[in-house]
């Protein structure tokens, strides 16, 4: 079984996000990237998998700039067989994201595309659900298990009420949750291992795409600070004092 | 002319940095009050293969250079492990280029892979007390018998021979007067370290305590021919080959810790508020932090040129001893200035940077003091008179 691993290379979830003045985005020169870390359990859940014997082959695939050989070359040391490099600069919506991924999906005849559920620049969570409306596969997002069977997967997932089982034909795609696994740390002989293994690039025009345009960025903005909280010491207290807000 | 990190390089970095993140500030705390040596760091970097970073693929390595081996030891400081952490794995990642580059095939096949796996842990028995720097005068004697030597001498400044159970020793194989030059006549061996014939006495010192450092009595140790690197009376040319690697190493780390430090005091001068503002608002705070970041940074052009070139195959002394003598001044400022800017709080041990000063200490003095790499400079870049 072949299965499809997208990863996204993001600002490194410890760099303290920065505004650019002109409110056109966040600072990204200079800042500290690595793998999306949802992406990164999808892959390490690819790798056990295959290290299970269900998986035969690993593709780990990325869109975006140059930069993006170092979010694959970590990938292949995961274990990915291979990686596709969608190289374009510029800022990829999900949309295009998702008809990129289809059109390498169909094309490498994969049972699954694993995803992160989320990227945490954007945090979209869009990809991988219009991915599977694209390529009119099944869809299990938010997956906290993983069990192949066949030519069916069930997968539990995590939802506002809780957890949730759904069983899903193959080819599928599934999204990774926090809880999926903990993903391993890369060891030396890995990296070296991966520096031989092979980075195919392809660009839009390859595989057929059109980048979609339907999302405009018009203003970025810090959150709003917060304001400094107050201290009860009992409970009568706090619950009075929400009432006073009118919150309960 | 080329500054930025290679793929590979890269994904080094950013792999030590986040396997160590296993490894909380609070556990090496914890080793510095206790003592014990941090066996399941260095258990796991064994176990990641990142001991044989520097070694050649033929002996269980990976081939890469002295550039991928700093970059990865600073790593392994700037992560809050400081000179504990470096100092624990130093021994295979450093000091068996002697076996690697002057071994016979045997030797490399039986003496390097159990060191990278971790199974055999080993000290470094180069320096003696009353000498210093003076490594040609050294007194350790291994005198020639049939099949072997028998040695006898004292070494000073030993790390990990508490745990040890094999040491590289320089000794003497051919008394001072009987040789050409003073450079003749020393012999290395990679041997067991026989606690029979070996006493190991620690050093109470003032920080790094988790890694041990000794004083070595060796009275009547035997050690086989078999156990000696390279001919006999090389010893002293294949020591100095691992001298300008050494250098680069420490001044790498030393630019971990002092990172590691400006780090922790910048966060703290964001987060404490006085006077109803944070104290990193105070330019009084925020230039000698700036002025730290500035010179590190610096001091790691030199360090990483220094070890670019020796990758080369190029000289590269003048720049691995200025490199080092600029991390270590330098990352010695940067952790006193993280200390007054925490204030009281800094000297408290939980806030980690004390900690950072006391093992900053150590690269700083170590493998040659300032005062020694300023004549080094004087003499060979300057052409001034040899002052000693």
């Amino acid at each position: 079984m072949k299965v499809l691993v997208s990863v996204k290379r993001v600002v490194d979830y410890n760099v303290r996000i920065q505004i650019k003045p002109d409110g056109s985005g966040v600072v990204t020169d200079g800042v500290k990237h690595s793998m999306n870390p949802f992406d990164e359990i999808a892959m390490e859940e690819a790798v056990r998998l295959k290290e299970k014997g269900k998986v035969t082959e690993i593709i780990a695939v990325t869109l975006g700039g140059a930069k993006g050989e170092e979010t694959l070359r970590t990938a292949l040391a995961f274990g990915a067989d291979r990686a596709i490099h969608v190289k374009e600069e510029g800022e990829i919506q999900p949309l295009t994201a998702a008809r990129a991924l289809a059109a390498i999906f169909k094309k490498e005849g994969a049972q699954i595309l694993f995803t992160g559920k989320q990227a945490i620049d954007d945090d979209a969570n869009q990809t991988a659900q219009m991915t599977a409306a694209l390529l009119d596969l099944p869809q299990a997002t938010f997956a906290s298990k993983v069990e192949l069977d066949g030519t069916k997967a069930q997968v539990t997932r995590e939802i506002d009420a809780g957890l949730e089982t759904l069983e899903v034909d193959l080819p599928a795609v599934i999204s990774a949750d926090l809880r999926l696994n903990e993903p391993r740390y890369l060891k030396l002989p890995d990296i070296m291992k991966a520096k031989k293994k092979t980075i195919e690039a392809v660009s839009f025009a390859d595989l057929g795409v059109e980048a979609a345009a339907s999302l405009k960025t018009i203003k970025t903005t810090p959150p709003p600070t917060r304001s400094k909280g107050v201290m009860v010491k009992t409970v009568d207290e706090l619950v009075s004092a929400l009432k006073a807000k009118g919150l309960v | 002319m080329n500054f930025s990190f290679t793929t590979d390089q890269q994904n080094i970095r950013d792999a030590i940095l986040k396997h160590c993140s296993q490894f909380s500030p609070e556990y090496w705390l914890e080793r510095d009050r206790d003592g014990v040596f941090p066996f399941e760091f260095s258990k796991s970097m064994a176990d990641a293969g990142w001991l044989g970073v520097a070694m050649p693929e033929t002996v269980g390595g990976a081939g890469l250079g002295i550039t991928e081996a700093a970059i990865m030891m600073q790593a392994v400081a700037e992560a809050g492990g400081a000179m504990t952490a470096a100092s624990s794995i130093h021994g295979p990642v450093f000091s068996m280029q002697p076996v690697s580059l002057f071994g016979t095939e045997e030797q490399k096949q039986r003496m390097i892979p159990p060191v990278l796996r971790g199974e055999d842990r080993i000290c470094f028995a180069v320096t003696e007390p009353n000498i210093g720097l003076d490594t040609t005068k050294l007194k350790t004697r291994a005198e020639k018998r049939e099949g072997g030597y028998l040695v006898n001498g004292e070494k000073i400044w030993i790390s990990v021979a508490q745990n040890a159970n094999k040491m590289m020793l320089l000794a003497r194989t051919t008394p001072l007067e009987n040789v050409k030059r003073k450079t003749d006549g020393l012999s290395l061996f990679f041997t067991d370290l026989d606690r029979t014939k070996i006493d190991v006495k620690l050093i109470h010192k003032m920080g790094r305590h988790a890694v041990d450092s000794n004083m070595l009595f060796i009275n009547d140790l035997w050690i086989p021919e078999a156990d000696r690197i390279g001919a006999e009376g090389d010893g002293f040319k294949i020591i100095l080959h691992g001298l300008n690697p050494e250098r680069i190493l420490l001044g790498a780390e030393a630019i971990g810790i002092g990172r590691a430090a400006i780090q922790r005091a910048a966060q703290y001068a964001r987060e404490r508020i006085v006077f109803d503002r944070p104290i990193g608002m105070n330019q009084g705070i925020q230039h000698p932090l700036a002025k730290c970041w500035a010179q590190l940074e610096a001091a790691n052009l030199m360090v990483m040129k220094a070890a670019t070139l020796f990758d080369k195959g190029e000289d590269c002394g003048v720049e691995a001893n200025a490199g080092k003598y600029l991390a270590a001044e330098f990352a010695f400022e940067a952790c006193h200035t993280a200390m007054l800017t925490l204030g009281g709080m800094g000297y408290a041990q939980e806030y980690h940077v004390e900690r950072l000063l006391r093992e900053v200490l150590i690269p700083r003095t170590a493998p040659v003091s300032p005062h020694m790499i300023l004549n080094f400079l004087a003499e060979k870049v300057l052409g001034l008179p040899k002052s000693y």
